[in-house]
């Protein structure tokens, strides 16, 4: 062991598959503190499944997931303690929707960390402001647009704390305008030293956000590296063609 | 639009000019008061053609005699009305225990895992069994078999075993209510609940739950009016309620004009619950329709 901190996850020889249908086929994976890395590749290479194994919304066939050192797929370990730290935000915003904003975002806090309901209600206020939805505390998910449920949603997420936050896809389900104020929110995140797993297709900003880029194919990491090689000089064929693809459809 | 004053355009010939909606709107509501007519007319030609066969059936003038007595009607009334207080008494705590019981075997049969299986299969059968039985035998089981059974310390009053027959019965069809409403809830509220840390309970109480008994609260009002018919089963084991009292008025004056009396109370309760759980349903269906825009 060296004097250096543990890593913020660490993924060893993760094997998941659904029925007969093999997803995931030995995943590696370090992320340092601090560390932001984008998960690339095709639709069905497992991106989602990969960030729902960290989150242990999926029970994993072999490997091992570790979280700030500790293991997280151990047998006997308490997943709820275990999730309170790592945050996911999903595609579809998966917002509450007979709740309030104020009550999406202040739920986990209270439930789960047994604040106060006005210390959480302050706390969700003041992280709502951060993110200018303050004026937005009192409606309901649906009488929101789709950029202001996915920046609740990544409030909701935020409010708990987490020391590894999951993003998938956060993007996808959105109309093109409003993609800007949700990725401005994660550069924010980024500048400000969140430990981030991104599965994205949006290339440019997995090229200007990620201090790390990897490439899942055939249920394996094939190819990572820093954005700027990854996209300019891929060394792997599989990556090249999905990244010609991806410019073909002009997406880089 | 039109330039007044000036000669006519192409404009003002339009369809969808000045005239055009006004036109429409008129010819609109002929069309309406012309069914509205036509409905009318058609109800008292078919039911004046039924009145008429029944008026001239054989068996008539002794029907009204034994079924359409005025003086007993008025007679029979009050005490009618006095037994349906019973009957609004059984109704009431049967449905708050109802509500109860019923989520929570939903629940119970919801909970995931081979852990809690016992507990599922228990709910499960406890279920399957309250469905299969008719009420009646039930009803007897309880209310005359239990207390028969003589075991100190165990309540006798059929009032007390009618409240538990319907509670029994009843909770059995709202729990499988409860459960269609909680399979409803797409698997990714829990997914985001349970992510924020939430435990398998929790998210069940905050989230799957209230989404679900929102969603489930035009069928459970239809099982009400079930219920509400159904508490007639308790008479059965001689509690004197709606029923009861008419079967006693019915053997005094051998005439079953009371029996009237208590389908006219019915009615009067039943239907107006009947519309308002129509309205609910409509209106839940025109917010969905309204949602998926
Ligand atoms: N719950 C499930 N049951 C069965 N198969 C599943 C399940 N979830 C995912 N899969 C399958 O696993 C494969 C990987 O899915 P996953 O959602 O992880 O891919 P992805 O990389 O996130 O794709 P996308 O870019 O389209 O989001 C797909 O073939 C998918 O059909
Ligand atoms: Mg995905």
């Amino acid at each position: 062991m060296t004097a250096a901190p543990a890593p913020a996850l660490r993924i060893e020889g993760l094997h998941k598959s659904f029925g007969d249908l093999p997803v995931l086929r030995g995943i590696d994976l370090l992320v340092a503190e601090h560390e932001v890395v984008c998960l690339i590749g095709a639709s069905g290479s497992g991106k989602s499944t990969l960030l729902r194994c960290v989150n242990l919304l999926e029970e994993i066939d072999a490997g091992r997931i570790f979280v700030a050192g500790e293991e997280i797929t151990a047998p006997k370990v308490d997943v709820d303690r275990i999730r309170r730290r790592i945050g996911i935000v999903f595609q579809a915003f998966n917002l509450f929707p007979h709740m309030s904003v104020l009550e999406n975002v202040s739920l986990a806090p209270r439930k789960v960390l047994r604040r106060s309901r006005a210390d959480a209600e302050r706390e969700a206020l003041e992280l709502l402001e951060r993110f200018g939805l303050a004026d937005k505390q009192g409606e309901f998910p649906d009488r929101l647009s789709g950029g202001q449920q996915q920046r609740v949603a990544i409030v909701r997420a935020l409010a708990m704390q987490p020391d590894l936050l999951l993003l998938d896809e956060i993007t996808s389900a959105l109309d093109p305008e409003l993609v800007a104020e949700v990725l401005d929110v994660i550069r924010g995140l980024a500048a400000g030293g969140m430990t981030m797993v991104i599965a994205t297709h949006e290339m440019s900003f997995a090229r200007d956000i990620a201090g790390r880029v990897c490439f899942l194919d055939g249920g394996r990491i094939l190819e990572e590296g820093p954005p700027d090689r990854m996209f300019s000089a891929p060394l792997e064929e599989r990556t090249q063609q999905f990244l010609e693809r991806i410019i073909a459809a002009g997406r880089l | 639009m039109a330039t007044h004053g000036g000669p006519p355009t192409v404009t003002d010939l339009d369809v969808g000019g000045v005239d055009g909606p006004r036109f429409v709107g008129r010819r609109r509501q002929r069309v309406s008061w012309r069914s509205t007519a036509i409905a009318a007319a058609s109800a008292v030609v078919f039911f004046g053609a039924l009145g008429w066969i029944v008026v001239n059936a054989p068996g008539w003038d002794a029907f009204r005699e034994s079924f359409l007595d005025p003086r007993i009607f008025w007679g029979s009334l009050p005490d009618v009305i006095k037994g349906f207080w019973t009957n609004v008494r059984l109704f009431l705590i049967a449905e708050v225990l109802i509500l109860v019981l019923g989520l929570l075997v939903a629940v119970l049969r919801s909970l995931p895992g081979p852990v809690f299986f016992p507990v599922r299969l228990l709910a499960t059968a406890y279920v399957d069994l309250f469905r299969a039985l008719p009420g009646v035998l039930v009803i007897f089981m309880l209310g005359f078999g239990i207390p028969g059974l003589g075991i100190a310390g165990v309540p006798v009053e059929p009032f007390f075993w009618a409240i538990v027959t319907l509670t029994l019965l009843y909770s059995a069809y709202v729990s499988e209510v409860y459960r269609a409403g909680i399979e409803s809830v797409h698997p990714s509220q829990d997914a985001a609940a349970r992510s924020l840390g939430l435990s398998r309970f929790q998210s069940l109480r905050h989230v799957v739950v209230p989404q679900a008994v929102r969603r489930v609260i035009p069928p459970l009002l239809n099982d009400f009016i079930g219920l509400q018919k159904d508490t007639v089963l308790v008479s059965f084991i001689g509690v004197v309620e709606i029923f009861r009292t008419a079967q006693i008025k019915q053997a005094a004056t051998f005439n079953f004009t009371p029996y009237l009396a208590v389908a006219l109370v019915f009615l009067v309760v039943t239907i107006p619950l009947a519309r308002f759980t129509d309205w609910l349903v409509a209106r839940d269906r025109a917010k969905a329709a309204a949602g998926t825009r």
